[in-house]
């Protein structure tokens, strides 16, 4: 009983960190455009991510043919609208001293579907049922994210200028 | 194509970018908590089991001790009516 729970842990373990070692420099950035900061400079997105992934480690004997990686993501997901405006709130503040991420300008929902849209491939359907919001709700955020994240890029140079002009 | 796809394509651009930096610390914690969250989920499973075998053995014991389902001997008499 016992041998057979070491090798499982062993087995877990090296499993796991071959995992980490190819999805998380992705699952990083995909967690620092929700959370709209700065990439050398994103406590949060680190702290939701390594909840995910310790949730992950947790159901990896569990998942057997699921993906993990969509474990992770669903995880890093569901944390992220339930982090609640007490998180986002605090987040501002720090922002207000420092630059910022690309999607700064944007709501908390309307980032977590532009990320898992566009960044991460999920369909429209899928991304509903996952937030638990109505198809309609997600397309409406959607389109708002794009015109707003457009729109603010129209408006000045591209890349790393525009961040810096948001925060300023 | 049609203007939303290039949108689309514009949004993306905006998205991808480098990965940055996977702190080296990160995989370690991810295991320590990972880790304590599994023990304490088996040590969960593990206790619930405990508490069932120990009501239901209980159970066993008191059964057969009281034996609920002899019919207890009748302690009323039926009223004699109509002498």
């Amino acid at each position: 009983m016992r041998q057979r729970q070491a090798t499982q842990d062993a087995r877990r373990a090296r499993e796991f960190e071959a995992f980490v070692a190819g999805a998380a420099g992705r699952l990083l950035h995909a967690a620092t455009l929700l959370t709209a900061e700065p990439p050398d400079d994103s406590p949060r997105a680190r702290r939701l991510l390594t909840a995910a992934l310790a949730h992950t480690y947790a159901c990896w004997d569990r998942l057997r043919g699921d993906d993990p990686y969509e474990h992770a993501r669903q995880e890093l997901a569901t944390r992220f609208a339930r982090g609640g405006w007490h998180a986002e709130l605090a987040a501002s503040l720090r922002r207000r001293g420092g630059g910022t991420g690309v999607l700064a300008r944007l709501s908390p929902q309307e980032r977590l579907v532009l990320v898992l849209r566009f960044y991460e491939g999920v369909a429209e359907e899928q991304t509903a049922a996952q937030l638990g919001l109505p198809r309609e709700r997600v397309r409406a955020l959607t389109l708002r994210g794009m015109s707003a994240l457009l729109s603010g890029r129209r408006s000045g140079p591209p890349g790393p200028g525009a961040a810096v002009r948001m925060a300023s | 194509m049609s203007p939303p796809d290039r949108k689309e394509v514009q949004i993306r651009r905006i998205l991808d970018g480098p990965p940055p930096a996977v702190p080296p610390r990160m995989y370690a914690d991810a295991v320590r908590r990972g880790g304590r969250l599994l023990r304490r989920r088996r040590w969960t499973r593990r206790l619930a089991w405990v508490l069932f075998t120990l009501a239901l053995l209980a159970l066993v014991i008191w059964a057969s001790l009281e034996q609920p389902w002899v019919v207890p001997p009748s302690e009323t008499t039926p009223p004699l009516t109509g002498w």
